[in-house]
């Protein structure tokens, strides 16, 4: 069997071909298909050719096998220093593997490489800062990612996410009416407690469009009712795009390029209809990544710079705190010991770590740092999509002692995680472990501590 | 032998050595693309070079990374090896007479002391090098045949060359083992590992370059604190 029904090399592009994949409970056909699916050699081989240049190249080959990486992998660490979670390893015997043999793999070995690829590497690219050849494995696993996806070896979760994009424009089924509506009904819900609130949809020239992760309008709505409270008594001109809302995508933990593409391009697009002078995304770590970092090159601009400026929410809180637009009631600031999350994709690589640190200093009394940090901090443990993947769960458990292990440490039980993904791995890593933490964003924590100007206050009741 | 080995053969190996490296750097820069690799490099030249340059700075001063910092034995076994494999081949007093005779010009000349001195800290980085990569499982996994060709290619003209002059055993022979392996080693640089005495540079630059272009080099700076 060349390829399967569910497990093949064509991205799902309609909605009855994703309700049926969605329909294999846990993916149990898809992976029986995948050990039959048959790898296209050519197709493999021509894509080396076009796409590996000097720099992958290079990194195969001049990595002079000094094991330098070993210690700054979490994987490797945590995982009893099986010398097999050697990041040189991990992409010598997949990526290497397959660059050496020039296409010429078979499926068991593909099947291996997607394990290796999902569940031994979260691309948080923490290898590459202590490689002294300056070798970003994390780099490579993405690059090794796309070559997988396209031949179909793909965790069947991120097939999924990847079709929720092509269909959606999201990573789960929200239509523009449902995420319409869910603007209406937050902004009615908030109206009593914080009268003129609004949730403006597509308006035109504002100085900030909110975009977000479609996570926040399915299942945590009230996320998008604390940020408009917050814009409100920022006092934000802004709005959201009725499309080009969703800000994350998992076609880039699928390394589905082109649907990473088409992801980011209807962002851009509401910006170039709706004109507004910047954009502020949610607390989300891969979204930032996914439309700010990367995004610009997937969408062909050669400046690598999106289209007007893009804020990280811990931008724009820092900026509010600062600028006095949000202000603190110093009664009200954090008293118990707190820690951060430095979330890898904003703060190693897109260096916001200042930031954070700004609003830890309005916000909290006794900020304790996680140690390493910064720059320096571990993944979570869920990263690069490793959180949704069934198949991987076991590992994925036992990656997330690294960060349960430096919170201990801390001796904090509170856990500042503006990331989506670091603030699922930390709530996991209580569920599994128990060692008694509470986990926020900073918007519910902000909310309770921001002095409410007098005239945005709730009117008297009437007697 | 001893003539055609310092004469025509040296030209030789002084071609490929310095022809073939330039041209790995000619054919790195060349294969660097801006939308496969995802770096604006064009647009922000001059600030992705002070990236990349801090951070192939900062890898070449001893403990001067976090990297460095966390592994003492490696770098320690690294840079007495490294020091030694730059300055002494190019600034010996011994090569630097050929040089002069052979091209008519010369380099600054170590004294003797310091040259045996640098040449005694190589061999034992090499050493200790060589011990790590057996001890370690982590360095033993990655660890094939071609870097025990490698080590080898780089310890055997110190080795040989410091046993030439220590008169040891027959002079005229360690001197003619020095020699040839020496040219080995330059020939062999630009078409193996070896060829990271360019690409170390290449690699580190483009690392740099990619945190100080797109991954928030406009927010922390260009020097990445590597």
């Amino acid at each position: 069997m060349p390829e399967g029904t569910f497990c093949n090399r064509r991205p799902v592009n309609t909605e009855e071909d994703l309700k049926s994949l969605l329909g294999d409970k846990g993916g149990a056909q898809y992976y029986k298909e995948m050990a039959e699916l048959e790898v296209d050699v050519e197709a493999l081989k021509t894509s080396l050719q076009k796409t590996l240049q000097s720099r992958t190249k290079t990194w195969l080959e001049i990595c002079a096998h000094c094991g330098m990486c070993a210690d700054s992998c979490f994987l490797y660490r945590v995982n009893d220093r099986d010398p097999k979670q050697v990041p040189a390893y991990k992409i010598q015997s997949t990526l290497g593997e397959i660059v050496r043999k020039k296409g010429e793999v078979d499926t068991a070995f593909m099947m291996h490489a997607m394990e290796v690829a999902w569940s031994q590497c979260t691309c948080c690219n923490r290898c590459g800062m202590y490689c002294p050849h300056g070798i970003d494995m994390g780099v490579m696993f993405s690059y090794l990612r796309g070559l997988l996806f396209s031949q179909g070896f793909v965790p069947w979760e991120l097939k999924i996410g990847s079709g929720m994009h092509r269909v959606y424009g999201a990573q789960m089924d929200v239509t523009t009416e449902d995420w319409v509506e869910t603007c209406e009904w937050m902004a009615e819900e908030q109206q009593e407690e914080w009268p003129g609130l609004e949730i403006p949809v597509d308006k035109e020239d504002a100085d900030t469009m909110y975009v977000l992760n479609a996570r926040e309008p399915k299942h945590y709505p009230e996320d998008l009712a604390e940020a408009a409270i917050l814009f409100h008594l920022a006092g934000e001109n802004w709005t959201v795009p009725s499309e080009g809302w969703e800000q994350t995508s998992l076609t880039m933990f699928a390394g589905d390029w082109a649907g990473c593409k088409m992801q980011v391009e209807r962002v851009y697009a509401a910006v170039d209809k709706l004109r507004p002078k910047r954009v502020v995304g949610t607390e989300c770590g891969h979204a930032h990544r996914a439309t700010v970092i990367e995004g610009p090159y997937w969408a062909g601009r050669p400046d690598g710079r999106t289209p007007v400026p893009f804020l990280h929410y811990v931008e724009w809180v820092s900026e509010a705190l600062t600028t006095g637009k949000l202000k603190i009631d110093p009664e009200k600031r954090i008293k118990e010991p707190v820690t951060l999350q430095d979330s890898c994709n904003y703060v190693r690589n897109h260096g916001l770590a200042r930031h954070t640190r700004i609003i830890m200093s309005y916000i909290a009394e006794d900020f304790h740092e996680m140690a390493p940090n910064r720059e320096h901090n571990y993944c979570c443990g869920g990263g690069g999509g490793f959180n949704g993947i069934g198949r991987y769960r076991h590992q994925r458990n036992v990656a997330l002692k690294t960060k349960r292990d430096q919170i201990l440490a801390t001796g904090c039980k509170l856990v500042v995680a503006p990331c989506h993904n670091c603030w699922d791995a930390i709530r996991d890593l209580e569920e599994e472990y128990e060692i008694g933490i509470r986990w926020s964003f900073l918007k519910p924590l902000l909310i309770g501590m921001v002095i409410v100007p007098e005239h945005l206050k709730p009117q008297e009741e009437d007697e | 032998m001893y003539a055609f080995l310092t004469g025509p053969m040296l030209w030789v190996a002084l071609l490929v050595f310095f022809g073939g490296l330039a041209a790995r750097v000619v054919w790195y820069v060349r294969g660097l693309s801006w939308q496969l690799d995802r770096v604006a490099y064009g647009p922000h030249l001059a600030h992705g070079l002070k990236g990349g340059i801090h951070s192939a700075l900062k890898w070449m001063v001893p403990f001067g990374t976090y990297s460095w910092r966390e592994q003492p034995y490696f770098a320690v076994a690294f840079f007495l090896f490294h020091i030694g494999a730059v300055l002494v081949p190019l600034f010996l007093a011994g090569h630097n007479i050929i040089l002069a005779e052979r091209f008519g010009f010369s380099l600054p000349v170590l004294p003797m002391g310091i040259a045996d001195a640098l040449t005694v800290a190589a061999i034992i980085g090499l050493v200790m090098i060589a011990l790590r990569r057996i001890a370690l499982t982590e360095v033993r996994i990655l660890t094939t045949a071609y870097d025990w060709f490698i080590l080898a290619v780089s310890a055997a003209p110190f080795v040989t060359g410091f046993v030439a002059r220590l008169h040891v055993g027959n002079y005229e022979a360690w001197l003619l083992a020095h020699i040839i392996t020496g040219e080995l080693l330059l020939i062999v640089a630009p078409f193996t590992k070896l060829s990271h005495i360019v690409l170390f540079f290449m690699s580190r630059g483009q690392l740099g370059m990619d945190y100080a272009i797109k991954r928030g080099g406009y927010s922390r700076g260009a020097a990445f604190p590597w």
